[in-house]
């Protein structure tokens, strides 16, 4: 097992160096960089950027180099604790990055929660009430989790509750504590906001989840050991809790870890939508302006974030399974 | 294999006649005509078929469905509700819609309109509209529908309600049907081709290629897809022509597409290695060419196409929310993503909800291709279940 | 003729469906026979006959849609269990399948053991988890007892170093290993029955003859009966002191194992003796079979089921009306029109 456990922390870290180089490269595809916008931005206030100040601006902010020294300034920088200044907020990068990475990870982490929570209970009962109208109901729910985009989710949503409630349903926070420090109060008023999003983000995972418990479970039931289960007279709930529920954990667990990186993908846009104070929002900003240092500390960290979520769930699966321990991969 | 019936006792019940004969029929079917038959048993995959053809259909006749000119923009017409029609007129089945006056209003100085019972507009079918290539050979001008000529442009007719520029929503989504299912089209074919290059030569080679590949695989899963996607189209250069920016957005979104498909075929490659098959095969002395592409893949078409037909909804569903950004393709090009990025605010929605229309073929299509896939999937093991 | 005890469990005309969308499965179609304590019993037929389903009815395990729509199944308990001491007849039928009865009854006075040596075992559960949750489940012991008591059962099944063993995942046996694990788990609650489903038929040979001089033994030591579920039927005439020959969900003979084995009376016992190929036969002879197919559950032929396949097939008869079991002997019942 510990092999195992291993391999898997090499290989984050391996996935970790490869997101800083792509995140790198992303920002420096577009030609031009930072200069060529803040030049244009100038110029259309009507101010113009000489060449000389131009040149000044690049040396100073070390664009002047070759794209491989610059990466490997940035990867020391870093090491450092130093993620740079933000070109275009004129402030450190992590000031400006403040709360929204943490907010992004619990939003994230929730969705995870509740597709855990929702999905393992109802993929069960569909399998083992197959056919019954909960189960109807539930691969009907779970289909349209499927097919609607979870940023099409918010916008009806979003609509939704101004038609009927008339409240805006988006953003985290109530407006007294948006700005305010952390505290007990705000954390609860987090936890009430938090529902919604978290619900949006997870519905196609845990559709996804629901059917890949019931599709396995189903497969599991047939299976000789729950007939060896049942003859010995253990009663019917408990055949199949300890049984074929505990093998078809497996896949239903082994799949959760991927969902991690799509919910943290979808937040993204899903927070455009509700205006939820997460990394979403500022990075398509920071990529349109080619503010260098922000995008590529944001992907560099969501992308940390995400191996990091993986990693766990590859852990936890070894430690549910212990056919794992004894063997490879 | 079963011996060919005696014949039986005086008197046999016709029963075990038929039993043989219907059970022959599946030993001598080919392995599509098996396929078709499971198929056909998916009432829901059939349906979705049918509503996927309907869709493609849309996309050759896009100019021929919609009416108006999907660039054709007017201030005037900015943001009017969807019109309905009426059917009849008295008795008489004569669809009409009703005209419409637009104003501003004072108090909130938005553009409202108003509707006038009295003023009839017929709806005409195949009626004359603006010009088109049908399948860019022949130049017609006939549209399903439309009304008369010489109305004034305040005066046509609105289905589904004007954007913001005034454009008609109905044409304009019908021309972004054609983009949105055929970027997926072509997506998926990059990802098929390098789903099952490198699937292939991980399942079939084995070894340090399969680790290789496996661990990229691997790499690829645990990144966040959509922040690279972003980045990646914000690289694209503002000043390309629609035509470059829509294929370099499809082999980006291709770039990370093809790992499931790579999934697939890798599982494939190595369940069918050990085949007796395979082996005779081998100890016959094909070459490993012929091996793979006589013998093993006729064995999993199937298979893959049910994976394809499954990876096309992420496709959809990824140029929609790059579009949806302002990151993917931008206006003037036409796609439900683009039409969609209007619908960004609750401010604009809550006022004119019909903008959020152009979701339902997204829903529509990404449900008909999920049923569709698993149908095929389902009816790709004729031998199995 | 020696007088026979009461029997310990009784099945009376058991008629079991599965009702599908194509037509309504009749899977056990009036079943009736008794099995005696100390004694095995072998049901023997061909696939699809319905012995399995027999089987599953009697334990009240049934996989949905099936249903039990007719017949009793009366079983005697243990003494003691009944409120007054003396013994107990109940209607198996009768019980929720669900219900603390049953389930009292299941596992600890009828116990199963069955086909699939590689899958009968939980794989992520230990060895000895599941043989103490059998323990555990039908008496007041503790884990600790439990475990000895596991322990001890593994020791009697043959198997060496048996405290090893209980840790063992269950892929980590071989397969005669797990039957005798199998074998010791069903045995934990000192069942006055064990019904056998197919036992030995995926083990090789020689361990075959070893879970089989195993079961013997265990039930002289245990005084159980058994109900012996085979097609082979070379298991039967080693083991068997009666023997009930089924075919597609109906009794067609039931007799002693002399009996059947020297004085067979249906023409489909008749048909599968003959069909035993034997050592001493000429070189290059046809092997005999019975014709025909067993015919598909929802295309059965009228009347006798047997009929087409029959060779004293007797038109106008076999094919109109159902025969019943009569008997012809005071140990031997046959249902067949011959023998009207």
């Amino acid at each position: 097992m510990l092999t195992y456990i291993g391999r898997r922390i090499v290989l984050a870290i391996f996935t970790v160096w490869a997101v800083s180089v792509l995140a790198f490269a992303i920002i420096q595809l577009p030609p031009g960089d930072y200069i060529t916008s803040y030049i244009a931005q100038m110029a259309v206030t009507g101010s113009i950027v000489s060449e000389q100040e131009a040149e000044n601006l690049r040396i100073q902010y070390g664009l002047d180099q070759p794209v491989y020294v610059q990466y490997l300034k940035w990867m020391a920088m870093i090491s450092r604790g130093d993620f740079g200044m933000s070109m275009e907020w004129r402030r450190p990068v992590t000031e400006v990055i403040g709360d929204r990475l943490l907010l992004t990870v619990v939003v994230s982490f929730a969705a995870l929660l509740l597709t855990w929570i929702l999905a393992l209970p109802i993929g069960i009962y569909s399998a083992v009430r197959q056919y019954s109208f909960g189960d109807y109901v539930f691969t009907f729910v779970g289909f349209i989790g499927l097919a609607v985009p979870n940023f099409l989710l918010a916008l009806v949503i979003l609509y939704l509750g101004f038609v009927l409630f008339g409240a805006n349903i988006g953003g985290l926070f109530s407006p007294e504590y948006q700005e305010a420090p952390w505290s007990l109060a705000k954390g609860w008023d987090l936890l009430k906001h938090l529902p919604i999003p978290a619900l949006i983000l997870g519905l196609a995972g845990t559709a996804q989840q629901i059917r890949i418990m019931r599709a396995n479970l189903l497969d599991e039931q047939r299976k000789p050991y729950v007939v060896t289960a049942r003859a010995k007279g253990l009663p019917e709930f408990r055949v199949i809790l300890k049984y074929p529920v505990r093998v078809a954990l497996n896949p239903f667990a082994s799949t959760i870890g991927y969902l991690f990186p799509y919910i943290v993908s979808g937040s993204i846009i899903v927070s455009l939508v509700l205006s939820l104070p997460t990394v979403g929002p500022l990075l398509l900003k920071a990529l349109i302006a080619q503010d260098m240092f922000l995008a590529g500390t944001i992907v560099l960290m969501l992308g940390v974030m995400t191996v990091i979520g993986t990693l766990i769930s590859d852990i936890i699966l070894v430690w549910i399974d212990p056919r794992i321990r004894l063997e490879d991969t | 294999m079963a011996e060919p019936p005696r014949s039986l006792a005086p008197a046999p019940s016709p029963a075990p006649g038929r039993t043989v004969s219907a059970e022959e029929r599946i030993f001598v079917a080919s392995q599509w005509q098996l396929m078709w038959w499971r198929f056909r048993k998916h009432r829901l995959a059939m349906v979705s078929g049918v509503v996927t053809i309907g869709f493609y259909l849309t996309v050759l006749a896009a100019d021929f469905l919609a009416y108006a000119d999907p660039h054709a923009s007017e201030a005037q017409r900015s943001l009017m509700p969807p019109q309905p029609i009426h059917w009849f007129e008295g008795w008489r089945f004569r669809p009409h819609v009703y005209g419409v006056k637009g104003y501003r209003d004072p108090t909130t100085f938005r553009r409202v309109y108003q509707t006038d019972p009295t003023h009839k507009i017929p709806i005409r079918f195949l009626a004359r509209g603006f010009e088109y290539k049908f399948l860019g050979l022949m130049a017609m001008n006939r549209h399903l529908i439309g009304v008369d000529e010489g109305l004034d442009a305040a005066q046509t007719i609105f289905l589904l309600g004007t954007d913001l520029q005034g454009r008609d929503l109905w044409s304009r989504l019908m021309y972004a049907t054609r983009i949105s299912m055929t970027i997926g089209l072509v997506g998926v074919t990059l990802s098929l081709f390098l789903g099952v290059l490198l699937g292939g030569i991980s399942g079939f080679y084995g070894g340090v290629a399969d680790t290789l590949i496996q661990r990229l695989i691997e790499v690829l899963r645990s990144i966040p897809t959509i922040p690279l996607w972003m980045g990646l189209a914000a690289a694209l250069p503002r000043d390309w022509s629609i035509l470059q920016i829509y294929f370099a957005i499809t082999i980006i979104i291709s770039l990370l597409g093809w790992t499931e498909l790579a999934r697939v075929v890798r599982g494939r490659f190595l369940a069918l290695r050990e085949e007796d098959f395979v082996i005779s095969a081998r100890l016959v002395g094909c070459s490993e060419m012929r091996i793979i592409f006589v013998h093993m893949v006729p064995s999993f078409m199937s298979h893959i196409i049910a994976a394809t037909t499954l990876a096309l909804p992420a496709m959809i569903i990824s140029e929609t929310a790059l579009s949806f950004l302002g990151l993917g393709l931008r206006p003037p090009a036409i796609s439900w993503g683009v039409l969609l990025q209007q619908a960004q605010n609750i401010q604009t929605v809550a006022i004119s909800p019909w903008l959020m229309l152009a979701a339902l073929p997204v829903i529509v299509a990404v449900l008909a291709f999920n049923f569709l896939g698993d149908g095929l999937r389902d009816a790709a093991d004729p031998y199995g279940h | 003729m020696q007088t026979r005890p009461t029997p310990l469990l009784t099945v009376r005309n058991l008629k079991t469906y599965f009702p599908q969308e194509e037509g309504t499965v009749k899977a056990v179609d009036g079943v009736s026979f008794d099995v005696y304590p100390g004694r095995t019993i072998g049901i023997v037929g061909e696939s699809g006959c319905g012995k399995s389903i027999t089987a599953r009815s009697i334990l009240r395990i049934l996989d949905r849609p099936g249903r039990i729509v007719e017949g009793e199944i009366l079983f005697r308990r243990r003494q003691g269990a009944g409120a007054s001491g003396a013994d107990q007849v109940i209607d198996l039928t009768k019980l929720d399948p669900n219900g603390a009865d049953m389930r009292a009854i299941r596992g600890a006075e009828i116990a199963l053991i069955f086909q699939e040596p590689m899958s009968s075992f939980s794989p992520v559960h230990t060895i000895g988890n599941q043989l103490r949750e059998a323990i555990l489940l039908h008496q007041q012991v503790d884990r600790r007892q439990a475990r000895q008591q596991a322990i001890e059962m593994l020791r009697q099944v043959g198997i060496p170093l048996p405290e090893q063993r209980l840790e063992a995942l269950s892929y980590q046996l071989s397969g005669g290993l797990r039957q005798r694990a199998m074998i010791a788990m069903a045995l934990s609650c000192h069942p006055s029955l064990l019904i056998a489903d197919e036992p030995t038929t995926a083990l090789d040979v020689t361990t075959q003859a070893q879970i089989l001089d195993l079961m013997r033994r265990l039930q002289q030591d245990y005084e159980m009966a058994i109900m012996l579920i085979t097609h082979d039927l070379g298991v039967i005439a080693e083991m068997a002191d009666d023997v009930v020959v089924m075919y597609l969900g109906r009794v067609v003979e039931q007799a002693p194992v002399d009996d059947i084995f020297h004085a067979p009376r249906h023409p489909y016992t008749q048909a599968l003796l003959r069909s035993i190929p034997r050592i001493r036969s000429k070189s290059r002879e046809r092997l005999a079979s019975i014709t025909g197919f067993v015919p598909h559950p929802y295309n059965r032929p009228p009347g006798c089921p047997f009929h087409p396949r029959c060779d004293a097939f007797m038109p106008g008869v076999c094919d109109r009306e159902v025969p019943t079991l009569q008997p012809i002997s005071v140990q031997q019942q046959v249902s067949c029109f011959l023998y009207r």
